[in-house]
């Protein structure tokens, strides 16, 4: 008898628990980070400034935030997304984070690469003349095409 | 074996607890951070309660404070005391005395640097120089200072010594400018009496839209000169200025280089030809102003205070629309509303925010790289202050030696022009950074005009 009670309280708790989680998650957007509108990256007003920047930048047309920010392969991407993410909504919501806002070093290397989505044929000819590990980096002269800062 | 058969009963139960125990905190921590959203969404709409109403005649803090709790709080901070590597202020202690009250008080600057008493002979700032203080103790430092006692000065020093807004308007019926002029005629001790704040909201901000406003009829006229000279007429600061304009012009009111122009004592700043040091220059030659005849070499010399706005307009951050606020009220994040910092200070105290917003490296490489610029105008300094120490040792020796005063008409114009340039650089509190490079030309021009003062002396003794 005494399990049974348990047990709906249990089920109660859960569907609690279930019900505000699907609710926090529609009222604080939750489906938008899912998608590929540049807002959502807006949404905590944190990246005003990027958004801003972005909307002004000559790359507003071709690129979003993540064709330039996440992987190209579908995994990676929603990888990039997942773990982004839980580390943005953790400094937001303890309200500790570095201000201004840095790139960490594994993004940075994440844009690097996305330049490359589109512009490989143009750096190809200057790549050759590097020795295979180092790397040019495109963002050392190019960091304020998708947004100042 | 009566343990067996409860034990799995048990488990099971144990189960259900830790479940409902899971679910529990799964829901309450669904919750808070549900509250954690609502809480930021609020903030974000940058909500503004007006719990008291704000007219143009309250000049207290503390009651603007009540509508603009975070920004007050910045605002009193100021009377932290911290040093930086060239400037910022100590609090030393200090016996309370009857005319000095004060139980801390900045280090003097005349013993950190005696060759100051010689450059300055003659002159109350030769009695009583201290570092800077944050805004908060400009009324009381002005009040306290020894120079009120070797000299009476007038109640043209609380222009910049206290909020005199509300004063302004009240002497002159409403008219900024007549009670500016009614203030400048007054003592220092009979002006003291009627303000009560430093610095407060009114002086730079409007109370109904919060805009900022110009309220120092002397940066008025200040800036009408100064662009008079460019060929626009009839400025207007408050009516032509931009809004990132007025970011800078509102601290320009107060850290500018002027003088009392005439018996009535009118606070001027001496722009009328522009705002470089030769301008400026050349504007009190013509005016034959001096601030005082010196007391070792009999030289007419000027004594320049605290040129920020001027040399911060001749420096690279001016010419790319960098404002005064933009380094020293930077935008900071309270939850997930962005307001300027009120606590202003030395950039170097907030690099973050005051200087990676565009810089984007290392706060140390950016510590550095302004100390690496302090470090050489500092040293230049240095070889200025010898050099004009020198000059004044050799003007004052050829006069003992019985030299006339035409005889040495010309190496006290060096020194005149020397010293000015001198005191512009040492008293800017920037130590060089505002324009390093126009702080180095300064710097050297002054040398050399020493060094051809003592040419002069020298000629007269062969």
């Amino acid at each position: 008898m005494k399990s049974r009670i348990l047990a709906i309280i249990a089920s109660i708790f859960i569907g609690i628990a279930i019900g505000i989680s699907i609710y926090t998650f529609i009222y604080a957007k939750g489906y938008s980070y899912l998608l590929n509108d540049p807002s959502a990256c807006a949404n905590c007003h944190v990246m005003n400034e990027q958004y801003d920047g972005w909307i002004k930048s000559s790359h507003r047309s071709v690129a979003t935030c993540n064709d330039c920010h996440t992987p190209a392969s579908f995994v990676g991407k929603y990888w990039s997304k997942a773990s982004n993410g839980f580390w943005h909504s953790f400094a937001f919501t303890s309200g500790k984070f570095h201000e201004p806002i840095q790139i960490k070093a594994h993004n940075r290397q994440i844009t690097e690469q996305a330049c490359l989505k589109c512009h490989q044929d143009v750096v190809d000819a200057i790549e050759g003349t590097y020795p295979q590990t180092k790397q040019i980096s495109c963002l050392r002269c190019h960091s304020s095409v998708g947004h100042m800062h | 074996m009566a343990e067996n058969t409860t034990s799995p009963l048990l488990t099971k139960r144990r189960k259900l607890y830790l479940l409902v125990i899971i679910a529990a905190i799964m829901a309450i921590g669904s919750t808070a951070l549900l509250i954690n959203i609502l809480e930021h969404k609020q903030e974000a709409k940058n909500p503004f309660y007006r719990v008291t109403e704000l007219t143009d005649d309250i000049d207290d803090p503390s009651i603007w404070g009540k509508n603009f709790p975070l920004q007050y709080d910045g605002y009193k901070r100021t009377v932290d005391q911290v040093r930086t590597r060239f400037g910022g202020s100590e609090g030393l202690p200090h016996t309370p005395t009857q005319v000095d009250p004060r139980s801390v008080v900045a280090q003097s600057k005349l013993e950190e640097d005696p060759r100051l008493k010689t450059i300055w002979a003659g002159y109350a700032f030769s009695k009583d120089f201290r570092e800077e203080r944050g805004h908060a103790y400009m009324l009381e430092d002005q009040t306290y200072t020894e120079r009120q006692i070797v000299v009476k000065q007038p109640g043209t020093c609380l222009n910049c010594h206290a909020s005199t807004y509300t004063l302004y308007k009240k002497l002159g019926a409403g008219d900024i400018t007549k009670g500016f002029e009614q203030l400048n005629q007054m003592t220092f001790v009979e002006g003291r009496k009627q303000v009560t704040h430093p610095v407060a909201c009114i002086d730079c901000h409007a109370s109904d839209t919060m805009q900022l406003r110009i309220t120092r009829p002397a940066f008025i006229e200040g800036m009408r000169a100064w662009k008079f000279a460019q060929g626009i007429k009839d400025y207007d600061v408050n009516k032509m200025a931009s809004r990132q304009e007025m970011r800078s012009f509102v601290c320009g009111q107060c850290h500018v280089e002027y003088y009392f122009q005439g018996p009535e004592k009118r606070l001027t700043y001496p722009w009328a030809k522009g705002v470089k040091v030769d301008d400026i220059l050349a504007y009190y030659d013509e005016a034959k102003f001096k601030d005082w005849s010196h007391a070792e070499s009999g030289a007419p010399v000027l004594k320049a205070q605290h040129p920020e706005f001027e040399m911060w307009n001749q420096g690279i951050h001016a010419r790319s629309g960098v404002s005064c606020a933009d380094c020293h009220m930077p935008y900071k994040r309270e939850g997930a509303m962005k307001i300027s910092e009120h606590h202003v200070r030395s950039p170097l105290l907030s690099i973050n925010l005051s200087c990676q917003t565009c810089h984007k490296w290392p706060e140390s490489e950016l510590k550095e790289r302004v100390e690496l610029i302090q470090e050489r105008t500092y040293f230049m300094r240095n070889l200025a202050m010898d050099a004009l120490v020198d000059l004044i040792n050799d003007i004052k020796a050829a006069k003992d030696a019985g030299k006339t005063d035409e005889e040495l008409t010309s190496a006290r114009d060096f020194q005149r022009k020397a010293q000015f340039r001198l005191d512009f650089v040492e008293a800017e509190n920037s130590t060089g950074f505002h324009a390093p490079q126009e702080a180095a030309r300064i710097l050297a021009q002054s040398i050399d005009l020493s060094r051809r003062g003592q040419n002069a002396i020298h000629t007269l003794s062969k």
